[in-house]
């Protein structure tokens, strides 16, 4: 299987805290990897270092293919303004920005693509809506449409059943399971059971630590 | 009314107020929504010192003002952003040391000492041609800019860290919406004055969000307020004879309670 991204030895962590300690982690095409651990263990901050959001401090991440079309990302805490004016329709477009760039309209095809992916999902009646209108698990079904829509190589999950209801869970978890037919997972979870049960392999992070299981 | 309009000095004031309110109305629609109302805030006040110290110099006050204003701006967000400071800190220490400094370099500056007052509230009715030349060109910038980009930054006022994820060029925009912000503020000071520019950035955009609709709806219509109550508040200044920043601002308000009458009356949804 192809590599897509290696962490050699990373340091990284905020301020003068450092979280992460000499990291190595290898994702391949087909991996379904379950990241575990306790909570300040350094979970959160391994997933921004594979994102690109969090520079390391020392050692190197080495992407074999251009990591701007890369990642989906569905974030354990999607903090936003209810109020903010956005519909749903317009929350999974945001999920095309690499494609797309700053420069280019977006087009019909895209609109039916994002309209596919909420219809996919059981969210095409809140199209319209404004996303501070809908329940945490509704809200967490048009994130996972906006990480799906641009067919990314790697979906990151950060704790994906957070505010999701238990008959969504259980459809969602059956759904990881197909698409990690088409692209590689990275999930972290707290549920130690449902990491062992749906990931082929399994890393702890602990005090800055990366152990595979 | 059509003998204000006579007058060289009232014209370039309601030029100068359209185009300042249109780009006020745009870059305050973003700063609305991406919650960094204070920061504006923070860089009016410290541009103060920029223009004392350009007076002190004996450089051009705009230009002495511009380049706190850009420099209080990026500092703030460069410290705040790397977590070694907290952003509300950095903007009470910019907020006052601008100040302090302002007022120290007005002091210190030999012979006649400019009304401070001008500064502080705002004298419209002293913009000079050559002021709305560059007013023109700056409400043309953001214009462009905003056509180009609304749609990214949109997204990154939205949610700004899961747009990151997508590895384009947010810091380069968000440079240029700081940019725009900056030297906003600065060609406001005649309109409004250091103590009410904030106003102009944040009323209209509050007025456009009462509203059902799109950020490109929000937008068009924030700009759409700043200048109607921009030029509702330099006519009633005139006529009235009253302080036309106060008399902008206070239109500003007029507005945005006539916004709220026509919500309980079930005209506008929120």
């Amino acid at each position: 299987m192809e590599t897509i991204l290696e962490l050699r030895g990373v340091d990284a962590g905020y301020d003068r805290h450092l979280v992460l300690r000499g990291v190595h982690f290898t994702l391949r095409e087909g991996d379904f990897v379950g990241v575990i651990g306790p909570n300040g263990g350094g979970k959160t901050t391994l997933l921004k270092v594979i994102l690109g959001l969090l520079p390391p401090r020392a050692g190197e991440v080495i992407y074999r293919f251009p990591a701007r079309s890369l990642f989906g990302y569905l974030p354990q805490n999607s903090r936003f303004d209810a109020r903010f004016p956005i519909s749903v329709e317009e929350v999974v477009l945001s999920g095309l920005l690499s494609e797309k760039g700053i420069y280019k309209r977006y087009t019909r095809a895209d609109r039916a693509r994002a309209r596919e992916m909420l219809e996919a999902y059981g969210m095409a009646s809140c199209r319209d809506r404004a996303i501070g209108e809908l329940s945490g698990g509704q809200v967490q079904r048009v994130f996972l449409c906006r990480a799906l829509v641009s067919s990314p190589r790697v979906l990151i999950l950060d704790e994906p059943a957070t505010y999701v209801d238990n008959r969504f869970e259980q459809a969602f978890y059956s759904l990881l399971g197909e698409l990690n037919r088409r692209m590689s997972i990275v999930m972290v979870s707290h549920d130690l059971a449902t990491v062992r049960a749906l990931a082929k392999s399994v890393i702890s992070v602990s005090e800055g630590q990366c152990k595979k299981e | 009314m059509h003998e204000l309009l006579e007058y060289g000095f009232f014209r370039n004031a309601l030029w100068s107020t359209l185009l300042i309110g249109t780009g006020c109305g745009l870059v305050g629609t973003y700063i609305v929504a991406r919650r960094v109302v204070f920061i504006s805030g923070g860089i009016t006040h410290a541009s103060f010192g920029g223009l004392g110290l350009a007076y002190f110099l004996g450089l051009s006050p705009l230009l002495g003002a511009a380049l706190f204003a850009l420099a209080a701006a990026f500092s703030i967000l460069r410290l705040s952003a790397g977590g070694r400071f907290r952003e509300d800190s950095l903007i009470g220490i910019f907020w006052s040391a601008g100040m302090a400094m302002g007022v120290l370099f007005i002091y210190l500056t030999p012979g006649y000492a400019p009304n401070l007052l001008s500064y502080l509230f705002g004298n419209i009715l002293t913009v000079t041609a050559s002021q709305v030349w560059l007013s023109l060109a700056l409400g043309a910038a953001i214009v462009l800019f905003f056509v180009l980009f609304h749609r990214p930054l949109f997204y990154i006022a939205f949610d700004r860290e899961y747009s990151r994820t997508h590895h384009v060029a947010i810091e380069w925009l968000e440079t240029g919406v700081t940019v725009c912000m900056a030297l906003c503020i600065v060609l406001c000071m005649k309109l409004a004055g250091i103590i009410l520019v904030i106003s102009y950035l944040t009323i209209p955009p509050t007025i456009a969000a009462r509203f059902r609709g799109n950020f490109k709806q929000q937008l068009v219509l924030s700009a759409a307020v700043s200048c109607a109550g921009s030029v509702a508040g330099l006519f009633a200044s005139a006529l009235l004879d009253l302080p036309s920043g106060a008399t902008i601002v206070f239109c500003f308000l007029l507005l945005l309670a006539a916004c709220h009458a026509m919500r309980r009356r079930g005209k506008a949804p929120r």
